[in-house]
């Protein structure tokens, strides 16, 4: 066997070294050394985003396969992966004030294992090309973020929270192993490759669409598209908010990437024929129900679970735009969405941290008392809805004119929709506004001052949300770097 | 960059911007809004010379002060600016209107807060108009809109918080079919093979496909109507003015309702005009509705700024009721009731606000006999509702004179008969406005107490006086003003339409 070939895996690889380093500090550094895990585990993995970003902007990144063709990475591969990274980045900064508190002590470290493990899961789902080691990356993504779950052993909600997250996340592999099966059953084979050709040259047979449909219901379950979003609220609502917001951005967004390289590169062939219109229909009712769902929630953390399921169904017109344009703009969007969501969950960790406080009603007056997370606050919300001159406005508009991009009059109304929908999301985004800028109540959080590391997450994540879209260098660096992969020769 | 006069419209507002967040007290409050305002109604003064100077020399290029700067240059987005006659006589409306808002908000609370988002929603206003780049135009159209909640939600007074969502998510409704409608502009915009652009000019030669025009037509019109006060999507309009502070009332009414008409006419129409041909008729029904609706329903409100809101309605209706009418006559009417509508309505809110500021009530049957307590606010209200009503000499006549003329020229029987509704609609307004003048001005003095109360301070006549200034500017040198506009009318969409 070949060694060198598990260089081509070098962010894959760069995780691993960060989480060998963290396992081997946990484990034989004194106790009182443990306070610093969480910026030793923030800084290392800073340094291998950098390293990403060094290698890609130095052109070291081209497209190469290892394994007999079971790995693939590329340009575009690496793109989301550094935007995985980033989030990633952000998420550990954000938890450092939780996962630096007493009650965490004994187990700070297995905290910062589990997420790593669950980002090299991530990758590996995103650069498999074939489907051992995609349901490897999967089941290595999906289960120890259960654990994570179940983190705040001392309250009921984690708990119930972290079974039904492994019910679903073994129900859902399971769903989608039962579609890998019938996949099996057409092309003999689990190569991507070898199952395009298999599905291009077969007809539309009852076992493929039943193949599509399990396989999207799977992904479903991971990415919280209605009707497979069930365990969603609950889900983020029990869990710690560092794993909520970590399961509300990277999880999904990876997953989201990941379930593009499936369609296209196995069933590209059939997407007019079957999966456009199966995909079409859940994204009318997950952008709907998501948003007919966030109107009445008063959690932040139920509200901001129903809003990321309609965030979910506007990714998703990247993958039904099916061509590079919308390729790009769902990467941006992704990056966009993971820097307003956490900036977002950033003020709310913040204040649950400093207060308990979780509903929307003790946010009443937030303005007065704490303006600058308020107006945090502020800006995230603006973001999600969509409002220039936010990062969201761009991200929203680029996503709408990358699916209109295919060209059907069916998109054309599908975009319609969305954008009705915006409406509707607008209303409860300003709802938190309402009740932050406008709410006559005496103000229930009072004044305090925020942790150094959260304020350093605030302030990365506001940047982002006003820069990101006037900055124009990042969309057209993602547009240029869609249109060199060989993503095209899968889109009709 | 820099060297474009344009640019420093958006570049202004956002130094004011700046300059406010570094403030640490009212009177550095007031000094940044009237230095910025004042330095805004300068430019427009000198875009306004530099312009009629440029036109004079010769040169009839659809627009002047043109530049470009690449922004998305995969999806071949620019900041893209340029100016016609009705963008000049827009800017210059927008920077009088914001120069007295800012003096007719003199002591408004938490000023910072306030000026940060007055001049936010300014800021989109002026780059709407200078853009014309149809990505950054959307932008900024929506930079304008959001601004609009916090100000209502917070500096507003009765049903505020109601009236700020409804507004907001109306507007918002109306910019969701504006975005589908640009973008299908944007994928039709040039012949297959050739690239596709955003630009305006660019996008006018290469005629967008009649076939497709019939379907973006009325999603861009829709959009921008709504912010037109278009019947019946203007139910957001009473409340919203109703329950805004002064300023915003009179830069809502007197601009951003502006920019709903403006965006009708550069956007939907300018660029597809076959199909504004045939789609006109059912636009001129729902424009013909708001004509009289709104006139009608002025006449049975108590609350001042309801029975404004209301006129309001009635005379974008106008607006839009004359664009529609496709002629050269009857749109640069169209041009001319914006200018007038703007400046006058603009002076009816602050007169309205200032008139609340000291009884502590709009309801005009709790008042009575003003005249002799406050002369000078009720000459002013005396000569804004004359130039609503279309007096001769104020601003007005001149544009309802000039729609109705041109409206007239069409020959069918349709327009004939919508072009009379519409007439009917001077005489309801001189109905409430005289109803309001002789209740509220003349007669019994209604409460005791209103007798103790004072006349306009010195910031309040010299907003008014300016508003008024510039009313009889257009009622008495028309002339001027349709001179100004009536480039932009170039023969090109006229072509299409066979006229």
């Amino acid at each position: 066997m070949d060694y060198s070939q598990f260089l081509v895996m070098k962010q894959e690889l760069a995780v691993l070294v960060v989480f060998l380093l963290v396992f081997l500090y946990d484990t034989f550094m004194p106790r009182g050394a443990g306070k610093a895990l969480p910026v030793f585990t923030t800084v290392l993995l800073l340094l291998a985003t950098a390293a990403g970003f060094c290698s890609q902007c130095l052109g070291s990144s081209c497209a190469a396969e290892a394994f007999a063709g079971m790995y693939a990475t590329s340009p575009v591969i690496s793109a989301i992966k550094n935007i995985l990274n980033i989030g990633a980045v952000i998420v550990l900064i954000q938890s450092i004030s939780w996962a630096g508190s007493d009650s965490m002590r004994i187990r700070r470290g297995e905290f910062y294992e589990l997420l790593l493990v669950t980002l090299f899961g991530m990758y590996l789902m995103i650069s498999a090309r074939h489907f051992l080691l995609f349901v490897i990356g999967l089941e290595c993504a999906s289960l120890p973020l259960a654990a994570m779950v179940a983190f705040d052993k001392n309250r009921y909600e984690s708990h119930e929270a972290a079974v039904k997250y492994i019910l679903t996340a073994v129900f859902s592999s399971a769903v989608f192993m039962m579609g890998l099966s019938f996949v099996y059953a057409l092309g003999g084979s689990l190569y991507f490759s070898d199952l395009y050709l298999t599905v291009a040259a077969g007809g539309t047979s009852l076992m493929l669409v039943l193949a599509i449909a399990f396989v999207i219901a799977g992904m479903g379950f991971k990415l919280s598209l209605v009707p497979f979003h069930l365990w969603t609220a609950d889900v983020y609502q029990g869990a710690p908010t560092s794993v909520t917001s970590y399961l509300s951005v990277i999880s999904k967004g990876s997953a989201a990437f990941a379930f593009l390289v499936i369609m296209a590169q196995v069933f590209g062939t059939c997407y007019a024929r079957v999966w456009e219109w199966m995909l079409y229909a859940i994204i009318i009712v997950t952008i709907t129900v998501g948003n007919l769902f966030a109107m009445r929630q008063n959690n932040m953390k139920r509200f901001l679970a129903f809003s990321s399921i309609s965030q979910a169904g506007y990714i998703m017109l990247g993958v039904i735009g099916f061509n590079t344009m919308s390729m790009a703009a769902m990467m941006y969007y992704i990056l966009v969405y993971i820097f307003s969501n956490l900036a977002a969950f950033g003020v709310i960790g913040a204040i649950e941290r400093a207060t308990g406080k979780l509903d929307m009603s003790d946010y009443s007056g937030l303005s007065k008392t704490n303006p600058r997370l308020a107006l945090c606050m502020m800006l995230a919300m603006f973001s999600l809805a969509g409002i220039p001159p936010f990062a969201g406005f761009f991200s929203k508009f680029f996503i709408f004119t990358g699916a209109i991009n295919q060209g059907s009059v069916a998109i054309y109304v599908l975009v319609l929709i969305a954008l009705i929908n915006t409406i509707i999301s607008l209303y409860y985004y300003l709802l938190v506004v309402k009740a932050m800028y406008i709410n006559p109540d005496e103000p229930v959080v009072l004044p305090f001052k925020s942790t150094c590391s959260e304020r350093l997450g605030l302030w990365i994540t506001v940047a982002g949300i006003l820069l990101l879209g006037i900055a124009s260098c990042v969309y057209t660096w993602l547009l240029d770097t869609s249109f060199v992969s060989n993503f095209a020769a899968y889109f009709m | 960059m820099f060297s474009n006069i344009l640019i420093w419209f958006v570049v202004i507002p956002l130094l004011m911007l700046a300059g406010l967040g570094l403030c640490r007290d009212v009177k550095q409050v007031r000094a940044v809004a009237v230095a910025g305002s004042t330095a805004l109604i300068a430019r427009s003064v000198k875009l306004l010379v530099d312009y009629l100077a440029i036109r004079a020399a010769g040169d009839t290029a659809p627009m002047l002060f043109q530049g470009s700067w690449t922004w998305f240059a995969p999806l071949n987005i620019n900041l893209a600016v340029g100016v016609d006659g009705i963008s000049v006589a827009m800017i210059l409306l927008s920077s009088i209107i914001l120069f007295t808002g800012s003096f007719a908000s003199w002591q408004v609370p938490q000023p910072k807060a306030f000026f940060l988002w007055l001049i936010l929603l300014s800021t989109g206003v002026f780059g709407f108009f200078i853009s014309i780049d149809l990505f950054t135009m959307f932008m900024f159209y929506e930079v304008a809109l959001i601004p609009m909640y916090l100000l209502i939600g917070v500096w507003g007074t009765g049903r505020k918080e109601y009236s700020a969502m409804k507004l907001t998510l109306m507007l918002m409704g109306g910019s969701a079919f504006l975005m589908l409608g640009l973008i299908g502009i944007y994928y039709h915009s040039a012949p297959a093979g050739q690239p596709l652009t955003w630009n305006i000019l660019e996008i006018v030669n290469n005629t967008i496909d009649p076939a497709w025009q019939r379907f973006l037509f009325p999603m861009t019109f829709v959009g921008f109507g709504v912010l037109g006060a278009m019947f019946p999507f203007h139910t957001w309009s009473p409340d919203g003015h109703a329950c805004a502070p002064t300023a915003v009332s009179m830069l809502h009414a007197g601009v951003l309702m502006k920019l709903g008409g403006y965006g009708c006419f550069r956007v939907a129409i300018y660029l597809m005009p076959q199909a504004a041909n045939e789609l006109a008729w059912i636009f001129l029904i729902l424009t013909g509705i708001s004509v009289v609706y709104g006139a009608f329903s002025a006449c049975v409100q108590t609350d001042l700024k309801y029975i404004n809101a209301y006129s309001s309605v009635s005379h974008c209706g106008l607006v839009l009721f004359a664009i529609l009418m496709l002629n050269t006559t009857a749109m640069t009417g169209a041009i001319m009731q914006m200018l007038s509508h703007g400046l006058m309505t603009a002076l009816f809110f602050a007169l309205i606000g200032m008139i609340y500021g000291r009884t502590h009530t709009r309801d005009i049957t709790k008042m009575g006999g003003l005249m002799r307590i406050m002369p000078y606010l009720c000459v002013c209200y005396v000569i804004a509702g004359m130039a609503s009503l279309g007096l001769p000499g104020l601003s007005g006549f001149v544009a309802e004179m000039t729609i109705f003329v041109g409206s007239f020229q069409h020959a069918d029987m349709f327009h004939r008969v919508f072009t009379i509704v519409a007439c009917c609609s001077i005489v309801i307004t001189a109905v409430y406005i005289l109803r309001v003048v002789g209740k509220l001005l003349f007669g019994p003095v209604y409460d005791k107490h209103h007798l103790e109360l004072t006349d306009a301070t010195w910031w309040e006549r010299f907003s008014t006086a300016c508003l008024i200034v510039s009313v009889a500017a257009i009622g008495c040198f028309p002339n001027f003003f349709s001179n100004l506009i009536k480039f932009t009318f170039s023969p090109e969409i006229f072509k299409v339409l066979g006229m």
